[in-house]
Parts: structure tokens; C-alpha cells; sequence
């Protein structure tokens, strides 16, 4: 392969790793705000399928992007807030409880689906208006003849939609709330030592909610992002699995915002290879496999919780209810 | 006392949890214009009007019984084991292995063979997990979870691969031989007189499920080790001080709840399908989480919820052709809502149970 088609190709990777990066830097923050409150979300899949359903349905009803948009949120609030009386209220299991919300977010989708437009289960793909478009940075034709820098900045970083601009602002301003504003403070510390901030008359529960929410909207934009930027349509279990990737992304990032970023853009690097070069062949040797590419994810996620490659502490109170002593 | 009896907890309370989640899915039905009796109706008569529905709601409660017995050894040693779905999937590949290793002179001896292949496969797969729960601390529910994607990937190189059939474009195996073909209903009951559905997939794996079942009792309840997993269970602490070794417990309970999940394969991969095919546990894994907690983690109350679930899911399908307009995953919904109002919401309908009690108690 000669240079100008190597550098073609890496573009185009760089190009695709961000485009499929996003749902899971959504669903990644959404799980680092749940968790860091102590409440752990295997309910991320869930929410951003149900969102990807009703954005795409209720945009294509209304002809009007930010209405699907609205409604995708909403859903997914609907579940989070579940999640919420579940889990914190009801003190019930946290595990079991987003078990059953991915549950319902497959049968709802395809119920209300099938009965609503009548294509087993999908939604009618959507016209321009009932999409994202397609955002050209400043500049960016322009700068297209720069060497090397110019179709870096035109093909990956510039001509992206609204949502993935909007991903990569959350991650700054996800940090900056965690580590520097008293909210985040308290929500740290709800996850780390409840007992102690009761103490203190701050109430467990309250930041436990606004978490929760968080991570609903959150995992609102993923789906919606989903269905009308990433896609054109909602199809069924479109997520297919996205919500335990970022899961495992939020694990390899130790619960922290800016690996958050690196853990998912290399979750998304390795989704892109294995769409653009599924069978790999290193030097004539030999080839690796798709599967091992799509499988890669996951075990680099096993190995990173066994402590084989330093040592991943979720936070401390995770997943436990709190009960406020008498 | 003030506590309330034991048959509030082991049924009514089950019960009540169970009518939300059946009144929560009826709103769905009547959300989308369609009549939740009416459908109700339709999905009985297709579960158990015929032999041949009989027949599928059974084969399918198999399925449950196994996975949801899986799940709740594992639970009786407080490991929550969602992997299910990646170790029957594995499993299947034991059994296979050994299926076409040789060409089988008679079921019977096929099938013990098959269930060793598919049980050390499958508890190998829970047992990984297991291991690095016990010895490195990490969390066995993320684990088993990155075990069901990594399971599937294996599926899909195995089958794409040294396992494919050349003779088909699909990525399976070739027809298993005939001589471990498991009798199925129709075949063991005919010598009886009785004319069961020849279409049914029931076949002698569901003997195997309860006989499994019984086991289970018999390991937690009436054995020294069934003893230590429930102590370990209930208390880690008062368990090691009684000399019970932590990472015997998990490995055993796991392994055990693995090789179960894995039973699964013998009714599908080896009684119905005859080959290996790519997604042959459609979610059962899963199931097996609601299955478990209906049945409150007893074999009795398994065996009673499988039947239950698989009703719900040979229904579902009857509900295409009666009902059109309600999309057979209406049975994701009802299983959803009922994960949701026995399991996370259980406090929600114990608490005003237990206060009425205490109520009764204190008047009386």
C-alpha cells in the first residue's frame, strides 16, 4: 500500500471511529454519573433504544428533528426515573432492575412499533428534515489543500452532525462538574461514602435522583443519535449491544471523564476496523479473524478487571442501597 | 411475631407482583388499541389448546427450567450469573464436539456423553468468571456480561469456521448423525396410545430438566456442600469462620450454575435443531433471571415459573395470527415488567403486605 492510500485509509478510520464513538462517549458518561452515585446501570442499553424508537418515531410523525429529540429524552428520563424508585427508593436491586429495563425497552419498542407504523417493528426512514445534517466548520474547504493538516481538519474533525460535537463538549464539562463544583463533589461522595455526607445534611437520595436523570438524558442524546444521525431510521434492537460496550469502556477508563473519552474513541477504533478491514492480514502471515476485533473490547475489559494491566476500584459504594440509620 | 407467615412470602406475595406486572402489560396492550383480555385469551388457547402448542410451551419451559435453576444456585451462593446466554451458547459447542465425534449407535448412549461435552463447557465458561471473581476481585456480573459478547464472537468464528457446514451458505454445522437423535414426545408417547403432536419439539430433555430440578433440592438442601453454599450465601463472613473456603464455594456454584445454563443446548442443539447453529439461545439465558426470581430460587417454584414463561412465549407467537396488530415481542414486555415488580420492586409490595400482617396480628 503506498503512502497517499495509506493516509486515505487512516482518514477514513478516523472519519468512522468518531462517527461510531459517540453513542458510546453518551452512554460511557451517562454510566460514569449513575455509578460514580453509587448506583450501578446495566440499564444504558435500555434507555438508549428506547430514545433511538421514539426519536425516530416522533420525528417522523412531526417532520421536526428537535420534537423526536424531546420525546427520545423524555423515554429514556421515563426508565431512569425507574431505575431511580427501583433502586433507591425501593432499595430493590439495582442489577436486576436495569435487567428488566432492557427487557422493556426491546418488547416496548417493537410493540408500539409494529402497532404504530406498521412495519414490523421499524419506523419509516426519515427525510432530511427529520434528521441531523451534516455540521462544515469554518474554514473547512478552504483549508481542504493544506497538506496533511487540511483534509484532516476538513474530512475528520470538520462535517460531522450537531450530536458529535455535542459529545465531545459534555466530556470537558462532565469533568468540570465532577471535580470541580460542589454538586460534583457530593455526587463523588455519595458513591464513595454515603454515611458520610448524610452526616454532613446533604441528602444521599436527592443526588442519587439528579445521577440518575443525568445519566437518562444522557443516554436520551446516545439513542437519538443513534436513530437520526448515526442512522436513518429506527430499527430493531438497533443498539445491539452499544450500552455494555461503553459499560466495559467506563471500566477500562476507571470511572473517570477524559479516559472516558480515549476508552470509548478506542472501543470505536475498533468497531471501525473491524466495518472497513473485517479480516485482517499481517504481513502474510497470518489473518486475524472479525470476530477477534469485535470480541477485542470485551476482553481487554475482563483483563483490565482482573488487575492483569493495573487495577480498575469501582466506587466504593456502587451498587448498594443506602439505608439512613435511625 | 412479627413477622408474616411463610405462605405470604412463598405465594402471595409472588402472586400480587405478578398481577401488577400482567395489569402494568395489559395497559400497554390497551395503550396500542388492542383488548388485554382478548389477548390474554388467545395466548392461553395457543399455550395449551392443543399438543402441538402443549408441546412447544413445554419444550420452550425447558429451556427456562434449566437456565432459571442455573441462576438460582448461583444465587444461593450470592453470585448473580447474567451469562447464561454465553455459557449455553458454549455448551452447545460441547456437545456437539462430542455429537460428531462418533457415529452414535443409539440415543442413550449418545446423550450422557453429550451432556458431559455440554456441561464441562458450559461450567468452564462460568467458571473463568468464577475464578477471577474470587481470586482478583472482579465483579462477576460485568464479568459474565463481557462473557455472553465473547461467547457470541466464538460462536461466530467457530461456525464461520472449522465447525461451518461447506455444504451451506448459513453459518452451521452439518446434520448431527442419526443416531443421537432424542426421542421427542410424539415418538415416547405413541407406544402409550396417546396421539402427541408430531410437529412439537418436546422431547426427553424436559425428563432431564426435572430430573435436574430434583438435583438441585437435593444438592442445596439435603448435602453438606448445598449446605455450605447456602451459609455462604447468606453470611460470607460467618461462613469462613466456619471453615468454609470462599473460592471453593464460588467455583463450585459457579461451575455448577454454568454446566445447567448449558443443559439448554442439549434440548435445542441436540433434540430440536440436529446441528449447531449461531443463535440458538434467543435470550433463554436472560429469561432464566425472571424464571428465578418468580420462583423464588426453589426448584418447585422454578419448574412452576418455566411453565409459566414458556406459555407466555409459545402464546406470543399464537398471537400473530389471531392478533395481528400485536407484535409477539408483547412477551419481552410482560417478562420486563414482571424482572421489574418481583425482583427490583419486591420491597414495594412486601412492605404494605408485611405492615397489614403486623396489622392483623396486633388486632387479633
Amino acid at each position: 500500500m503506498d503512502t497517499a492510500n495509506f493516509f486515505l485509509q487512516a482518514l477514513l478510520t478516523a472519519d468512522m471511529t468518531i462517527r461510531v464513538s459517540v453513542v458510546l462517549i453518551f452512554a460511557c458518561l451517562a454510566g460514569l454519573f449513575s455509578e460514580r452515585a453509587g448506583i450501578f446501570d446495566i440499564g444504558l442499553e435500555g434507555k438508549m433504544l428506547i430514545s433511538a424508537f421514539f426519536t425516530a418515531a416522533v420525528s417522523y410523525q412531526t417532520g421536526y428533528i428537535w420534537y423526536g429529540v424531546a420525546a427520545g429524552i423524555a423515554a429514556s428520563l421515563v426508565f431512569a426515573l425507574i431505575h431511580g424508585v427501583a433502586s433507591i427508593t425501593f432499595r430493590g436491586n439495582q442489577l436486576i432492575s436495569g435487567v428488566a429495563i432492557n427487557f422493556l425497552a426491546s418488547g416496548l419498542t417493537v410493540v408500539i412499533g409494529h402497532a404504530w407504523f406498521k412495519k414490523g417493528g421499524l419506523t419509516p426512514p426519515l427525510s432530511d428534515a427529520e434528521r441531523f445534517h451534516e455540521i462544515t466548520l469554518p474554514f473547512a474547504d478552504t483549508l481542504r489543500d493544506v497538506p496533511i493538516l487540511g483534509p484532516i481538519y476538513a474530512d475528520v474533525i470538520s462535517g460531522h452532525k450537531l450530536l458529535v460535537y455535542v459529545a465531545m463538549l459534555i466530556v470537558p464539562l462532565t469533568w468540570w462538574l465532577l471535580y470541580r463544583t460542589r454538586f460534583g463533589l457530593r455526587l463523588r461522595a455519595v458513591g464513595e461514602n454515603p454515611a458520610s455526607v448524610d452526616t454532613a445534611g446533604v441528602s444521599v437520595v436527592r443526588y442519587r435522583y439528579a445521577a440518575v436523570l443525568i445519566a437518562g438524558v444522557l443516554c436520551g442524546l446516545g439513542g437519538a443519535y443513534l436513530s437520526t444521525s448515526q442512522g436513518a431510521a429506527f430499527g430493531k434492537e438497533m443498539t445491539a449491544g452499544r450500552g455494555f460496550i461503553a459499560l466495559a469502556a467506563l471500566i477500562f477508563a476507571k470511572w473517570r471523564p477524559w479516559y472516558a473519552l480515549m476508552a470509548c474513541l478506542l472501543f470505536g477504533f475498533l468497531e471501525a476496523i473491524s466495518n472497513l478491514f473485517p479480516n485482517i492480514n499481517v504481513f502474510g502471515l497470518f489473518e486475524i479473524p472479525v470476530q477477534f476485533t469485535q470480541a477485542l473490547p470485551y476482553i481487554l475489559t475482563v483483563v483490565i478487571l482482573a488487575g492483569f494491566v493495573g487495577k480498575a476500584i469501582p466506587p466504593r459504594a456502587g451498587g448498594e442501597p443506602y439505608v439512613k440509620e435511625r | 411475631m412479627d413477622k408474616m407467615p411463610r405462605w405470604a412470602d412463598v405465594v402471595l406475595i409472588p402472586l400480587i407482583s405478578l398481577m401488577l406486572a400482567f395489569i402494568a402489560s395489559g395497559l400497554v396492550v390497551l395503550a396500542i388499541g388492542e383488548n388485554p383480555i382478548q389477548a390474554i385469551t388467545v395466548m392461553v388457547k395457543g399455550a395449551l389448546g392443543s399438543t402441538s402448542g402443549l408441546g412447544y410451551t413445554l419444550y420452550y419451559a425447558t429451556n427456562y427450567m434449566f437456565t432459571g435453576l442455573a441462576v438460582a444456585v448461583a444465587f444461593h451462593a450470592r453470585m448473580f450469573n447474567i451469562g447464561g446466554e454465553g455459557q449455553a451458547a458454549i455448551a452447545g459447542v460441547g456437545a456437539t464436539l462430542v455429537i460428531l465425534a462418533f457415529d452414535w449407535p443409539h440415543w442413550a448412549l449418545a446423550l450422557p456423553f453429550a451432556i458431559m461435552g455440554a456441561a464441562l463447557f458450559g461450567g468452564f465458561w462460568a467458571a473463568v468468571p468464577a475464578y477471577l471473581q474470587a481470586k482478583r476481585g472482579s465483579h462477576i456480573v460485568i464479568t459474565t456480561i463481557m462473557f455472553n459478547f465473547i461467547a457470541a464472537a466464538v460462536m461466530g468464528f467457530l461456525l464461520n469456521g472449522v465447525l461451518k457446514n461447506p455444504n451451506t451458505q448459513n453459518a452451521e454445522t452439518v446434520k448431527f448423525p442419526a443416531g443421537a437423535h432424542l426421542p421427542t414426545a410424539h415418538e415416547m408417547l405413541a407406544p402409550l396410545g396417546i396421539n402427541f403432536s408430531k410437529s412439537a419439539p418436546l422431547n426427553i430433555s424436559f425428563l432431564l430438566a426435572l430430573l435436574c430440578a430434583f438435583l438441585v433440592w437435593f444438592l442445596l438442601w439435603r448435602t453438606r456442600l448445598g449446605y455450605s453454599i447456602r451459609a455462604f450465601g447468606q453470611s460470607e463472613k460467618g461462613a469462613k469462620y466456619a471453615g468454609i473456603s470462599a473460592f471453593k464455594i464460588i467455583m463450585i456454584s459457579m461451575f455448577i450454575s454454568g454446566a445447567l445454563a448449558g443443559m439448554l443446548s442439549i434440548n435445542v442443539v441436540m433434540g430440536e435443531q440436529e446441528r449447531l447453529i449461531k443463535e440458538f439461545v434467543e435470550g433463554a439465558g436472560f429469561v432464566g433471571i425472571a424464571v428465578a426470581l418468580m420462583g423464588r430460587n426453589h426448584p418447585v417454584g422454578i419448574i412452576l415459573a418455566s411453565i409459566l414463561f414458556g406459555m407466555l412465549t409459545q402464546g406470543g407467537f399464537e398471537l400473530l395470527w389471531e392478533m395481528p396488530n400485536i407484535s409477539k415481542e408483547v412477551v419481552l414486555v410482560i417478562q420486563g415488567m414482571i424482572i421489574l415488580f418481583t425482583g427490583a420492586l419486591d420491597y414495594m409490595v412486601r412492605g404494605p403486605v408485611e405492615k397489614l400482617f403486623l396489622r392483623m396480628h396486633k388486632g387479633a
